[in-house]
């Protein structure tokens, strides 16, 4: 077993785990913070995507002590203070961006991921961006479209509806 | 113009919130006291005889509390199918048993023949790698015409490897068979409806509870219908009393066809739970979904379209094979015949059609009903051969479809396939779908793809299905041997909110929203204020789930019922609170009052007065204020709809890119265009998927090498285009209280012959002369087939 401290959406946790426990397992057994997801087995579905040191990380490819000291951000943590939407989750809402919803952290924690990066993205870029991340439900059509719904761009015009 | 609310608004979906914010419950989400793991040891080979399991070292490592082998199950009953098909000859269908665990043989590649309860996962998967099996390796059945021409077989009891053979309409068949032979022109095409895994982004996952004090169990499974799943469970599989197991759904991440049926891994954690008095939690991983799920589609057909010159449809004929896997799913014996060969006639009114379904068992996974199940595998093969017929003859596929039509004057339309059409108008779709094409820019877009060195095709179909599933009556007489209605059960708390308890289970199709627009509007309120409960056996009333398309049709139909039988007592209500009588009651936005007077008392205060019921004139009103409606509705729904895409082909690589796509579909009245466009898009992106990327691949041994996110692909984000969906005036279902119809499925049924379609139509354009390439059309494919053209 090995200590591990690292900052969970902005709270200080320590636990002590086995040296092979995933960061996803650990937060999802171990903090039971189960809005990150397991999708499949080897690290292409994105379900499980969260933020480490700001960076997109897919959780599943990762042990929970290399994020050893490390700052975490989940889904949990995305919603305003005031417990409101954000402005992404309230484009994805806004949008029909998410079915089952299973998906959704990851697909929203890769987006504000990407938006940081490219606060303007094109649809090229976003469905580049997204290559790492798999919806069944949508067909993707209004996750691109909710993603530069919050960027700030104008997607009425997108496809007819 | 769009309302702002209520039928027809386009609400926000409010289980969105907790999606969005991590605070979903899908069911390994679940952490309860005490909890202990499952993990199944698989078959590594296609088709053996287990000759012996060593357990004994496994049973002494640490955390190890049980292991359970397919001796244990030995004298449970098996998971039945719920459909009997009987062969031409008046045979019955051949069932062999599907156990709970492997025994006596294993059958396909992740057949699992032992399970082993630990306290954490890590030890059950080390306890699991230490049982040792003996499994004398048998040949592979993978190939399904070798399987019905080979004297090896998967179920030896059953002495072969055919569980049907199926005519529809057998008595059609000699008729059919005259007029194909004196037909001036008949286009023949075969072709393969290739192997799907549906891919639900939530994998399986089950958790089997026991409470000795009233010996009662508790399952929380990723189910679509879990008042099936116990009835299966109670009735065939471990004899549990229905009173005694209560099965819930809470939030499941997609089914598509797939958390329809029941399970073995179901059926052992509540074994293992009552025999370790502790609850038992198997979570799938995703190359256990791969080899266990049911798969989808996996047909093989030769199908002949006999036409005069000018294209009149004389006849369809199709011979299939259908892959049904090692054993029988729930479904599987429904979706090659009754879910495929009564669409065999398509929008059309042509005369005759015989279909021949020869359904095989092999060493793979189970098949059964995935998003449009049997439905796309019949618009595919009709819509190809139309579309090779039309070149054949020189006409436009568009003229060739719109001659054969069903027209509005026609319904209710009995086709030659035997169900009646109650509504459509495929013409007025076809006339919209021209409209977004702009067809006459297509030959200045061709050639601007083609001044980059691109290929570009123009790929157009028209589609019915039926679903909705459906009147008990017809589905009776076809072979179903559940009924297929739905139930729902409308409660007016005191307060004057409402719960709703639904037999639909809600999976991403957006129940929580819809419904409550539906009931708000009916009785004038808010519907926030309606509370949707679903996925829970011991608070629902008996519904048969979600699937088929059939959750607003049919379980919203039973709602719609339960409310004009709310309406109806709460006029009683009424009536006595103004002490008038009870027909001079009416009901608008809310209030109830009385003819011809200023009297008035608001659904708020009715409710109250149910529950409060002082000099209520109870020989006359019954106190509450609560009512159930089961719904079995008189058909089928049949949306239909027009599609068309187009697709540029580089001819260096084979790579199809679609660049646009076009859905018009009548979906009937549409309750919230917002989730509808979402349900079409969604079934776009599966068949597209089918006819561009996906395939579920088994090698000569049955091995399944496509068990992975590495091989099996999915379609990504970049994959897919912006899609132009159209869904406004459709005809009104003529029979469901709503007039809607199904809109689950659709897109998913009408993509793949489009895409191919279109594909077809730009090698052609370069002088290729070959007229198919079956699914999916990957660049390989695509590329080898213009070498050989």
């Amino acid at each position: 077993m090995a200590s591990v401290t690292m900052q969970v959406n902005g709270k200080s946790v320590s636990k002590d785990v086995e040296g092979r426990t995933l960061l996803v397992d650990f937060l999802r057994n171990d903090l039971r913070l189960t809005g990150t997801h397991v999708g499949c087995d080897t690290s292409q579905c994105g379900a499980c995507v969260v933020h480490v040191n700001g960076q997109s990380v897919k959780a599943c490819a990762m042990f929970a002590i290399e994020a050893d000291g490390a700052e975490v951000a989940t889904i949990e943590g995305q919603a305003n203070a005031d417990g409101s939407l954000n402005v992404i989750q309230q484009a994805f809402q806004d949008h029909h961006g998410l079915q089952c919803g299973f998906c959704t952290p990851g697909m929203v924690m890769t987006a504000a991921a990407l938006l940081k990066e490219n606060p303007k993205p094109s649809e090229a870029e976003v469905r580049s961006y997204l290559e790492g991340n798999i919806c069944r439900c949508t067909g993707y059509h209004n996750i691109v479209k909710a993603i530069m719904a919050a960027s700030g761009q104008d997607v009425a015009a997108i496809a007819a509806e | 113009m769009p309302k702002d609310h209520g039928i027809g608004a386009s609400d926000k979906r409010r289980e969105d919130v907790r999606f969005l914010t991590g605070a979903g419950h899908y069911t390994d989400d679940i952490k309860t006291y005490g909890a202990t793991v499952a993990v199944f040891c698989r078959s590594t080979v296609a088709h053996g005889i287990i000759k012996s399991i060593d357990t004994s070292e496994a049973e002494g490592m640490p955390g190890v509390l049980a292991i359970f082998t397919g001796a244990d199950f030995a004298d449970v009953g098996g998971n039945p199918a719920g459909w009997l098909i009987n062969s031409r000859n008046g045979e019955p269908m051949k069932e062999p048993k599907r156990p709970v665990l492997a025994h006596g043989k294993v059958r396909h590649v992740g057949d699992a023949y032992a399970a082993v309860i630990a306290e954490t996962e890590l030890q059950a998967r080390n306890a699991a790698e230490a049982i040792v099996a003996e499994i004398e390796e048998l040949p592979a059945i993978v190939d399904m015409a070798a399987a019905l021409a080979g004297d090896t077989f998967v179920h030896d009891e059953i002495g072969t490897n055919q569980c049907f053979d199926w005519g529809w309409i057998e008595d059609n068949r000699a008729a059919t068979d005259a007029a194909i032979k004196a037909a001036p022109h008949v286009t023949t095409l075969e072709l393969v409806n290739n192997r799907l895994v549906p891919n639900a982004m939530e994998p399986r996952c089950s958790i089997g509870n026991y409470d000795a004090g009233n010996d009662s169990y508790v399952l929380q499974t990723t189910s679509q219908n879990p008042h099936l799943t116990r009835l299966l469970i109670s009735a065939f599989v471990m004899g549990i009393p229905e009173n005694k197991l209560t099965v819930i759904a809470p939030d499941v991440g997609g089914g598509f066809g797939s958390k329809i049926y029941h399970y073995g891994e179901e059926a052992l954690v509540l074994a293992a739970a009552r025999k370790i008095g502790r609850p038992v939690k198997w979570t799938a991983d995703r190359t256990e979904a791969f080899l266990t799920d049911a798969h989808g589609r996996d047909h093989v057909t030769k199908i002949e379209l006999a036409c005069e010159k000018d294209g009149t449809f004389i006849a369809f004929r199709t011979e299939t094979m259908a892959n049904v896997g090692a054993y029988l799913s729930n479904f599987s014996t429904a979706t090659p015949t009754f879910l495929h060969g009564t669409l065999m006639a398509g929008n059309y009114t042509v005369p005759n059609v015989y279909v021949n379904v020869k359904a095989v068992f092999t060493n793979t996974a189970p098949v059964d009903a995935y998003r449009g199940a049997g439905r796309p595998e019949a618009t595919y093969s009709i819509e190809r051969v139309i579309d090779k017929a039309a070149r054949e003859l020189g006409i436009d596929p568009i003229a060739i479809r719109r001659k054969n039509f069903v027209k509005p004057d026609q319904y209710p339309f009995t086709s030659a396939a035997g169900l009646e059409y109650d509504s459509g108008n495929y013409d007025a779709l076809m006339d919209r779908l021209e409209k977004h094409i702009d067809r006459e820019g297509f030959a200045a877009r061709r050639k601007e793809s083609e001044a980059k060195g691109m290929l570009r095709g123009l790929g157009l179909n028209a589609y019915i299905e039926a679903c909705g599933i459906a009147p008990s009556n017809l589905v009776g007489v076809l072979g179903s041997r559940v009924g297929l209605y739905d139930a729902a059960t409308v409660r007016v708390n005191a307060t004057g909110n409402l719960s709703v308890m639904v037999g639909a289970h809600s999976h991403g199709q957006g129940h929580e929203t819809v419904f409550p627009q539906i009931v708000g509007e009916m009785l004038g309120i808010d519907p926030a204020s309606v509370e949707i409960v679903h996925g829970d056996t011991s608070k629902i009333p008996f519904g048969m789930g979600t699937y088929g398309s059939r959750s607003l049709a049919v379980c919203g139909s039973a709602m719609v019922r339960a409310t004009e039988k709310i309406i109806a007592k709460a006029k009683k209500i009424a009536a006595h609170m103004l002490e008038a009588s009870a027909d001079d009651v009416d009901f608008k936005d809310g209030q109830f009052t009385i003819k011809g007077t200023d009297k008035s008392v608001s659904f708020g205060e009715v409710a109250l007065k149910a529950y409060i019921p002082h000099n209520f004139p109870l020989e006359d009103i019954e106190p509450g204020l609560e009512e159930t409606a089961f719904y079995d509705p008189a058909n089928f729904t049949y949306p239909s709809g027009a599609y068309a895409c187009e697709v540029e082909v580089d001819p260096d690589t084979g790579k199809v890119r679609v660049d646009r796509f076009i859905a018009v579909d009548d979906f009937g009245n549409i309750m919230n265009p917002m989730i509808v466009t979402g349900q079409v898009h969604g079934g776009l992106g599966q068949g597209i998927g089918q006819a561009l990327l996906e395939g579920a691949r088994y090698d000569d041994d049955g091995q399944l090498l496509s068990a992975s996110y590495m091989d099996y692909t999915m379609p990504r984000a970049d994959d897919l285009p912006f899609y132009t969906v159209d869904h406004a005036n459709g005809t009104p279902c003529t029979h469901n209280p709503l007039g809607v119809k199904g809109c689950g499925e659709a897109g998913a049924i009408g993509s793949p012959p489009t895409i191919v379609n279109a594909v077809v139509d730009a090698l052609q354009s370069a002088g290729k002369n070959f007229t198919h390439i079956d699914m999916p059309l990957t660049p390989l494919r695509v590329w080898e087939s213009m070498q050989t053209a």
